[in-house]
């Protein structure tokens, strides 16, 4: 299943790459994301207990099912203000 | 009204968006750049948003917001971009019959703001380097995390 990968910050900087679309098997979960990453940078698996991760511009649990065409964005911790 | 503007703030504007003739009060948080942190000299920062869901985050505390307190309006504004030493990057302005109601729902707004809305802060230190703020709390963070 395809879906588009967007990071920001510190993980685009750890990727390499802002926005890709990625393919994630069959009946993926959004913290799957991490594990695709992890492929790329092992740093990423580190990462699952202070990552966030935002499906179609909403927050998600990591255990939420993946829909084709989602847009997935890997969203470290929030730095504004 | 939630805006994101590489532009400075100008804070006389966002005051008046929220002005009412019900309004008892606005109450105004202005967030501005430091110039240390962590005891490290700051030259400059640079805030990115993951811009349409900010906006959406940013629009869901307000109505949050609006569901704790009787609010009139209620403006949250985020500079994006380089920021100067010392200029805001963050206004907030509660309007509301009352004080008491338009400090609390500011204070509301901006610590949700800085713990749900998708904007990260980019330090550029005196000695050349440059960090994501939070970053080594992300490595520490799970490096506890996994060491418990």
């Amino acid at each position: 299943m395809n879906v588009q990968l967007r990071l920001f910050s510190v993980a685009r900087d750890l990727a390499g790459f802002s926005e890709r679309m990625v393919d994630l098997g069959r009946n993926p979960r959004a913290g799957e994301v991490l594990e695709y990453l992890a492929e790329h940078n092992p740093e990423f698996a580190g990462w699952r207990s202070s990552i966030r991760i935002a499906v179609n511009e909403e927050y998600v649990s990591q255990d939420h099912a993946l829909n084709e065409g989602d847009e997935v964005a890997v969203i470290p911790p929030v730095s504004g203000g | 009204m939630v805006l994101l503007t590489s532009n400075p703030i100008d804070v006389q504007t966002v005051l008046k968006s929220v002005a009412t003739p019900g309004s008892g009060g606005i109450d105004i948080f202005i967030g501005t750049t430091r110039d240390h942190s962590g005891g490290r000299a700051v030259t400059s920062l640079e805030y990115e948003a993951y811009e349409p869901m900010a906006l959406r985050e940013m629009e869901r505390i307000e109505r949050q917001a609006r569901k704790k307190w009787p609010l009139e309006k209620v403006a949250i504004v985020h500079r994006l971009g380089s920021v100067p030493i010392g200029e805001a990057s963050v206004v907030i302005a509660v309007s509301s019959a009352h004080r008491k109601q338009a400090f609390e729902a500011c204070r509301f707004v901006i610590d949700a703001l800085k713990k749900e809305v998708p904007i990260w802060k980019r330090e550029h230190f005196a000695d050349g380097t440059e960090e994501w703020s939070g970053q080594r709390n992300l490595t520490l963070n799970d490096k506890s995390i996994i060491g418990n």
